[in-house]
């Protein structure tokens, strides 16, 4: 009974009324039967593509720079000021693509039933993450998950990897986009032209290193770091119109020659002399197939699945199904499935502001509502989407979300709930069928006590097991 | 028997036969008026102990009953606010000790919905609902009456609306009603975070959070339990926006809030304390209601119930348990006030309820049905589709001014 608590709830996202009991039976089998099948894509018609998004923005761009170069010609008449005027503010493209990105994430997540499938999603998408404190990030952060995470969460890390750093939104985000070859052509160019000289942008290099694959401290050196950059210099994105920004197809990945430091590159040791995007492809390819990844992806994964302080022992078994495996990525999800320390510590995690959110939406299976509501949820409670404060991703210890005001924004919340649904859910039936053989008797009591149907739900979801997973 | 309580049960025979025909009268010119009045009913949730909100300071058993909840007759340190010579206002309801002497209160004591079990959401359902019966309809009567109300069909406009997250079960129904919530997320009141400490109590991280948490916002001046030392934060927007819906010409007639926090099983105090602060919070909510109401005051009534009352005696944990009958409260610019309208039945042993709680001699019902005929308008022909097997649960007349 207890196994199945652990299942839906810390490897699933929550407990759906009725879903303890479909598990019951066989809470190991239930997890790796929702790796079996494609992986669920969002099929929304009406959420655009990053291309599509990319491309709106580069032309909206420049049709502003036209409307802002005629308006000062004007000279502030009256025609001036109707150019001025018409320039479009870029947010009002960003903003609603946000709102039905975070929508359609929670309505996916909310109702699912491979919930197990889903949280690998949210954690990848969070260790490869981007971050909407970059203004056009806020644009393309939900088609980024959708592109580049979902697809890949039941292949292979190469190909997640791959995918991850040939994806516009990483190369926005990580400045990659307009890194640029020192001897590449066009900065050769520059240079007799304008005698001006362009540059790499080591950032995407450094955090692949850093953050996506070895895991800082492991070795790598500041020139590994620099020559990696060169690597991938030209890993850039497509546009329309003429000269040395066009290329490709507006919007999507593009790999341009022209800004691509030539010749070869020893990163880590190792030679590298292929010709164009060939060269990334290998040193990912390496990257992704070191032993240091396989440790670094198997502490995370442990880090999200145990406990914020895992055993050694079980970071060690899943680095080795990692290497084993080539980084077959249901290889390693079966072996954290078969960790048995992931079963013995029930509610050793404590909720992200985002578990908590998506647990609550399960447990009352609350309807999506009005989606400009739906985003403020989360930044109330501290964990706005798609917004961590660096490439590192939010954090995944208890230290990072259990503050006293974090808390008790948590509780408002929470009480915001009660009141509003209390009159309509038993609460006191609710409890066992969400929280299995977790819930408590103290909390049993304390429900069946409470005041009203309101308070009793509040105090549910206030409850200390309501609290972890 | 105390001859007080005779005294009480004259006076209740008199209100329900001064039924005449000047009365009568008064209440069609009303219903024909154009719907002015105004309703707003506050829904105490947890079962206010009407002992400590309305003490019957004279009642010879009532302070050996109370212990360290009694309080002490008027006139003493922290006495009760003197009604008459049995009652008083429990000392923290300044406000409505001043409405009652200026003839716009109206106290019921010893009152109890049809509901004689002791479970709050069972309680809080017939309360709402108005069938005896709990869980047994989807619609509550306040919604009922609204439907029923000859305006009902006049413009298209809610008659009703709802403050809060909810829309309660008594404003659920066939009529539309508006609905309102507050925009940020509102503090918890004190007895859900008593409640949630006490769940905390065992885990040394989230007890440890949640105390820092409290203690931040008291050092901030924002105390998050909300009713506690004075402060009625959780209240302001409430009522801020439930006079801005009622004085509004073309807004709802009838308006429907929760309060919380009255569940005290453990450290209710006496004229100080938990359940102290409570009050001084509601009644100086009910204070800002009424300069906020403005002109619209003299139209309003606001009826302040709960589902039941709790234990004649105090418990081992400074408190009260569940219990039957309770107070409630009829205030506003319309009522005709400055009355206790109690049939006394006295806190003997022998006349307690199943030998615990104060005994019920007067139906809720009654009073909800007074004021739907007499202030609202509602027809007498509607009265048993709005309590259904009610009938021989007669309206209280003569509860308004003429």
């Amino acid at each position: 009974m207890r196994d199945a608590a652990i299942a839906t709830n810390r490897f699933g996202l929550g407990a759906r009324p009725g879903e303890l009991a479909a598990c019951a039976a066989d809470p190991r089998g239930w997890l790796e039967a929702q790796l079996q099948g494609p992986p669920p894509l969002i099929a929304d018609p009406a959420l655009q593509s990053t291309a599509t998004l990319v491309a709106t923005i580069e032309q909206v761009r420049a049709q502003n720079r036209l409307l802002r170069a005629g308006g000062t010609a004007a000279d502030g008449g009256q025609s001036g000021k109707a150019l001025l005027d018409a320039v479009v503010k870029l947010g009002s493209i960003y903003r609603p693509a946000y709102v039905g990105e975070v929508t359609a994430r929670l309505r996916q997540a909310a109702t699912t039933d491979r919930p197990f499938l889903e949280r690998l999603t949210q954690f990848w998408s969070n260790h490869f993450a981007v971050s909407v404190d970059k203004a056009i990030i806020l644009g393309v952060a939900g088609s980024y998950e959708r592109e580049a995470i979902r697809p890949h969460v039941l292949g292979s890390f190469q190909d997640l990897l791959l995918a991850v750093e040939r994806h516009p939104a990483m190369l926005l985000y990580l400045d990659n986009f307009r890194s640029v070859g020192p001897d590449s052509m066009l900065a050769e160019r520059a240079q007799e032209r304008a005698g001006k000289a362009l540059g790499i942008n080591e950032n995407l290099a450094r955090e692949i290193l850093e953050l996506h694959t070895l895991g800082v401290g492991t070795g790598y050196t500041q020139a590994d770091v620099t020559s990696f950059a060169k690597v991938i210099t030209g890993w850039s994105i497509g546009a329309r119109g003429q000269g040395l920004r066009a290329g490709g197809v507006a919007g999507e990945f593009f790999f341009r020659p022209a800004i691509h430091e030539p010749g070869g590159q020893t990163v880590l040791g190792r030679r590298y002399g292929q010709e164009g995007l060939a060269q990334g492809e290998a040193v990912l390819g390496d990257l992704a197939h070191s032993p240091a990844t396989a440790r670094h992806i198997a502490t995370q994964l442990s880090r999200h699945f145990i406990a914020d302080e895992p055993p050694p022992q079980s970071v060690e078994r899943l680095a080795q199904a990692f290497s084993r495996s080539g980084g077959d990525l249901p290889t390693v999800y079966r072996a954290l499935i078969a960790e048995e320390a992931a079963w013995s510590q029930p509610l050793g995690k404590f909720k992200t502001p985002n578990d908590y959110v998506i647990s609550a939406w399960r447990a009352l299976d609350l309807p999506i509502g009005e989606p400009r509501q739906v985003p403020p949820v989360f930044a109330n409670l501290g964990q706005r989407v798609w917004s961590p404060n660096s490439p590192a991703g939010w954090p995944d210890r208890s230290a990072d979300w259990d503050g006293a005001s974090a808390l008790m924004q948590r509780l408002r919340w929470a009480d915001e709930l009660g009141q509003r649904l209390g009159a309509s859910v038993n609460a006191v039936q609710l409890a066992p069928q969400i929280l299995g053989a977790t819930l408590s008797e103290a909390t049993r009591v304390a429900l069946t006590r409470a005041a009203s149907a309101a308070q009793a739900l509040t105090l549910l979801l206030a409850s200390p097991e309501f609290m972890r997973r | 028997m105390d001859p007080r309580s005779n005294g009480r049960r004259r006076f209740l025979r008199g209100a329900l036969l001064a039924t005449g025909g000047a009365l009568l009268t008064t209440r069609l010119a009303f219903a024909g008026s154009g719907g002015d009045a105004r309703l707003i009913v506050i829904i105490m949730r947890g079962a206010v102990d009407g002992l400590a909100m309305v003490p019957p300071y004279a009642d010879p058993d009532y302070v050996r009953l109370r212990g360290s909840l009694a309080i002490a007759a008027p006139g003493a340190s922290d006495g009760a606010l003197r009604l008459d010579s049995l009652f008083g206002l429990h000392p923290q309801l300044a406000f409505l000790h001043e409405s009652f002497a200026a003839g716009e209160l109206t106290v019921f004591h010893a009152a109890a919905t049809a509901y004689r079990d002791r479970s709050h959401f069972d309680g809080q359902d017939v309360l709402e609902s108005g069938v005896p019966v709990p869980h047994a309809s989807q619609t509550g009567w306040l919604n009922r009456a609204l439907a029923a109300q000859p305006h009902a069909t006049a413009g298209s406009a809610e008659r009703g609306v709802a403050l809060g997250s909810n829309v309660p079960l008594m404003m659920r129904g066939p009529a539309a009603v508006a609905s309102w919530s507050p925009t940020k997320l509102a503090d918890l009141d004190a007895d859900t975070l008593q409640r949630i400490a006490d769940l905390y109590a065992h885990d040394p991280l989230l007890g440890q959070r949640l105390g820092a948490a409290q203690t931040a916002d008291s050092m901030a001046g924002t105390d998050s339990s909300g009713m506690m030392g004075g402060g009625n934060n959780r209240y302001e927007e409430l009522i801020h926006a439930t006079a801005g819906f009622l004085a509004n010409e073309a807004g709802p007639r009838v308006a429907v809030f929760d309060t919380t926090g009255w569940d005290t099983h453990a450290n209710e105090g006496g004229a100080r304390g938990q359940l102290g602060n409570r009050f001084g919070a509601l009644d100086a909510a009910l204070r800002s209601l009424k300069t906020q109401l403005g002109a619209t005051w003299r139209n309003t009534a606001i009826l302040a119930v709960t589902e039941f009352g709790r234990t004649a005696a105090v418990n081992g944990t400074g408190g009260s348990d569940h219990g039957t009958a309770t107070a409630a409260l009829l205030l506003g610019g319309a009522v005709r006030g400055g009355r206790v309208i109690s049939d006394w039945p006295g806190l003997s042993a022998a006349t307690l309820y199943q030998q615990r709680d104060l005994a019920p001699t007067l139906d809720l019902r009654a009073v909800f049905k007074g004021a739907l005929v007499e202030h609202m308008g509602v027809p007498s022909s509607a009265l048993e589709t709005v309590f259904p097997d009610s009938g021989s649960v007669r309206p209280l007349r003569d509860l308004f001014r003429a």
